[in-house]
């Protein structure tokens, strides 16, 4: 009963109520917790990075991406052969798995050699894995010579096979060329055909759907039957069309760069409409009317309100259209449209198994598709992670 | 309704021309024209080439005049039923072509279709068995089917249906039916090669539309109207199937329009190495021998099937969608 005599009114009829005696300040606001203070002052770009780093799957194919664009540095180093070193001996031979046990006794890395013999009946190269001949993998080595970057003469490898030997961890082609080497040196033109297209694309995405955005009305009319007309062609036939038109006395590296110029060519439609949607929904946003109000120009409500709302977003949507790239130019290097050796790209090494025989009797020609599927999938990830990430609303 | 496909047919027009345009182009893009290739093989051959028949060909292609004038009797001799000219073939483009198309429209459709019978089955069981293992499962060989190449995938098939099944590599049906007349034989040899082809160009197409019909259930699926069905002791199957299912079909018709020059490309390089009778391998051959009348005529209809193929379905949507056929004019 106590509490409710204390709101009783007194004697006099008063009513009693409480009363906080101390001070009030209306300009007071419930500070901010050090976690919450951090959130609030942080900038865009490190909020994204916050919520990218809570995305394992993404993480994962970021840190796997980075690693294998590492590679392409330093390719010479980390491959156990040069490019075009030809092991005539050794034609069509199978992988050489790495072994660590002879009979139950460690030995370290090593591989059984092989001897090779001509089947009569078939004429088949056969090669018989030769349990007593043991040749261990020598590692910081010195191998074949090559020109790092194409400046530096060198011979140290990462690891060589051992003398007199051979290590071909992934079987040889046609003429007797490492696999696994020339795998190592194709992920240069594989892995940077998409970041160059992406460049371009990137460039024509944001200056023709900024335009379409910005200026409205016909001009965006006209832009959008531009891109669905560019949107009805199929893009394959689209690039092979244009890539057959590269003229045919260019040197191989014009010819990469004319590709991947086509690969963004034909691609900038996807991020032009996004840049457009974008630009069209956040002029009608609060902060550009009162950019506008300010009296600030539209070049600075372009460059310093649009442009970086919608950045992380356009970024998320361009990374997830480079694995669209990198398996256009396999595909044209596979038709014999696109590089061609002695430029050597996934696609070009793939183009080796264009026929039956490849699945059928040396199935290690098709084993660059591997890297091909690892990148694509991690490009699919990661930009799926990003993609969340830059999402403000989620 | 009708005047939504009035509208959307007009809208074709300036679209077509445009394509067409963009095709003329491809063919004058390479340097020089046929006609100097064919003098060049003949000087290489030793041979003094005719000099009057290419003088013809010239004549009736009209090579030396301006391109704008070119691409003019180009498209007039389109509405009048003339492609061009194979100079490789030495034979009117549309005899080259004819039959091919037809098995690349084929080709297609049973895509499509493929499509549309793998998916939605699936599509439903992740939506309602979201988080599952299966939904995982599915999600995962999604992403594999985009990322392995379409070619290897082909080749690898076909070796196995070779192995397992003794199907003849290569080729849309048995040699032996080959230039043989229709007959259910031939028919049922059409149908042990098509799934190749189908399977590995359907994959990715499958993978997207399993994600949009799974995402647009999901959302249905957090609706009212559906505990509301629920509630009232609607039995789960019958409200699934009679309210929310309904909603999501729409990605199914609507997103022909998106995956069609998908799947045009995939049949594209899928058919050069399977080697079947269809557009991919000619419009290969085309580009190399740069026989461009051709090439262009090529990209041209695969595009134009394209642009058919979408508005087939938007139309079908609109029959199937009164919010799109009724607002379609008012927002634009």
């Amino acid at each position: 009963m106590s509490d409710r005599t204390a709101y009783r009114p007194n004697e006099d009829g008063v009513l009693n109520h409480y009363v906080n005696t101390a001070g009030w300040d209306p300009y007071y606001r419930e500070p901010m917790t050090a976690k919450q203070q951090r959130y609030a002052t942080a900038s865009q770009w490190r909020i994204i990075w916050w919520k990218l780093s809570r995305h394992r799957l993404a993480m994962i194919s970021g840190g796997i991406l980075l690693i294998l664009y590492a590679t392409i540095f330093i390719s010479e180093f980390l491959a156990p052969y040069e490019l075009n070193t030809r092991n005539t001996d050794f034609i069509f031979a199978p992988p050489q798995p790495v072994h660590l046990f002879h009979e139950g006794r460690f030995v370290g890395p090593f591989v059984y050699g092989y001897t090779q013999r001509l089947n009569m009946q078939t004429f088949q190269r056969e090669y018989v894995v030769d349990r007593t001949d043991i040749q261990p993998l020598r590692f910081l080595c010195s191998g074949d010579r090559y020109r790092f970057w194409g400046m530096v003469d060198a011979d140290l490898h990462l690891f060589c096979p051992a003398e007199g030997g051979t290590a071909f961890l992934l079987g040889t082609d046609r003429l007797g060329r490492d696999m696994l080497s020339r795998i190592i040196y194709g992920a240069r033109v594989s892995l940077t055909v998409g970041l160059i297209g992406i460049a371009v694309s990137f460039t024509l995405g944001i200056v023709i759907g900024g335009l379409a955005g910005y200026y409205g009305g016909w001009v965006d009319n006209v832009i959008n039957r531009v891109i669905e007309i560019f949107q009805s062609f199929p893009q394959l036939p689209l690039w092979m069309a244009l890539s057959a038109a590269l003229p045919a006395n260019w040197s191989p590296l014009l010819v990469y760069f004319g590709i991947t110029i086509i690969l963004g060519l034909v691609d900038w439609t996807g991020l032009a409409r996004a840049v457009r949607s974008k630009l069209l929904s956040l002029r009608e946003e609060d902060f550009t009317t009162a950019a506008q109000l300010m009296g600030a120009e539209p070049r600075r409500i372009i460059g310093r309100h649009l442009l970086p709302s919608f950045m992380s977003h356009l970024i998320a949507s361009a990374t997830l259209s480079i694995p669209g790239m990198i398996l256009g130019e396999t595909a044209l290097s596979f038709l014999g449209l696109g590089l061609k050796p002695p430029i050597t790209s996934w696609g070009v090494l793939l183009s080796e198994a264009q026929n039956i025989n490849a699945v059928a009797i040396t199935p290690w020609i098709m084993v660059p598709v591997i890297p091909v599927i690892l990148v694509v999938l991690c490009f699919q990830f990661f930009g799926d992670g990003l993609r969340d990430a830059a999402d403000p609303y989620k | 309704m009708f005047g939504y496909i009035v509208r959307r047919l007009f809208i074709m027009i300036p679209t077509l021309l445009a394509i067409s345009a963009i095709s003329f182009v491809i063919i004058q893009l390479p340097p020089g024209d046929y006609l100097t290739t064919l003098l060049n093989e003949a000087r290489a051959r030793g041979e003094s080439a005719d000099l009057s028949y290419i003088n013809f060909l010239r004549e009736t292609y009209h090579l030396d005049e301006p391109l704008v004038l070119q691409y003019f009797y180009w498209l007039g001799g389109i509405f009048q039923g003339d492609w061009g000219y194979s100079f490789e073939y030495n034979l009117p483009v549309t005899e080259v072509v004819g039959d091919r198309m037809f098995l690349t429209i084929l080709l297609t459709f049973a895509t499509t279709l493929f499509i549309w019978v793998v998916a939605f089955p699936i599509g439903i069981y992740a939506a309602t068995h979201q988080y599952s293992l299966g939904d995982y499962f599915f999600t995962f060989l999604g992403f594999i089917g985009f990322a392995v190449p379409n070619f290897l995938l082909a080749l690898v098939l076909m070796y196995l249906a070779n192995v397992y099944f003794g199907t003849a590599i290569g080729g849309l049906m048995d040699p032996s039916y080959i230039d043989q007349p229709m007959s259910w034989g031939k028919f049922l040899s059409v149908l042990e090669h098509l799934w190749i082809p189908v399977v590995v160009i359907g994959t990715s197409g499958t993978a997207a539309m399993i994600r949009r019909l799974r995402a647009n259930l999901l959302d249905e699926l957090q609706k009212q109207y559906f505990v509301t069905a629920k509630a009232k002791g609607l039995p789960e199957g019958k409200a699934l199937v009679k309210y929310p299912l309904r909603m999501s079909l729409n990605p199914f018709i609507a997103d022909i329009g998106g995956i069609l020059p998908d799947l045009i490309s995939g049949a594209t390089i899928v058919s050069v190495v399977l080697g079947l009778q269809t557009t991919g391998p000619l419009l290969l051959t085309a580009l190399q021998s740069q026989d461009m009348y051709m090439a262009g005529s090529f990209v041209m209809w695969l595009a134009m099937l394209t642009v058919i193929g979408v508005l087939i379905s938007d139309m079908a949507l609109a029959a199937l969608d009164p919010r799109i056929r009724l607002g379609g004019g008012a927002t634009k």
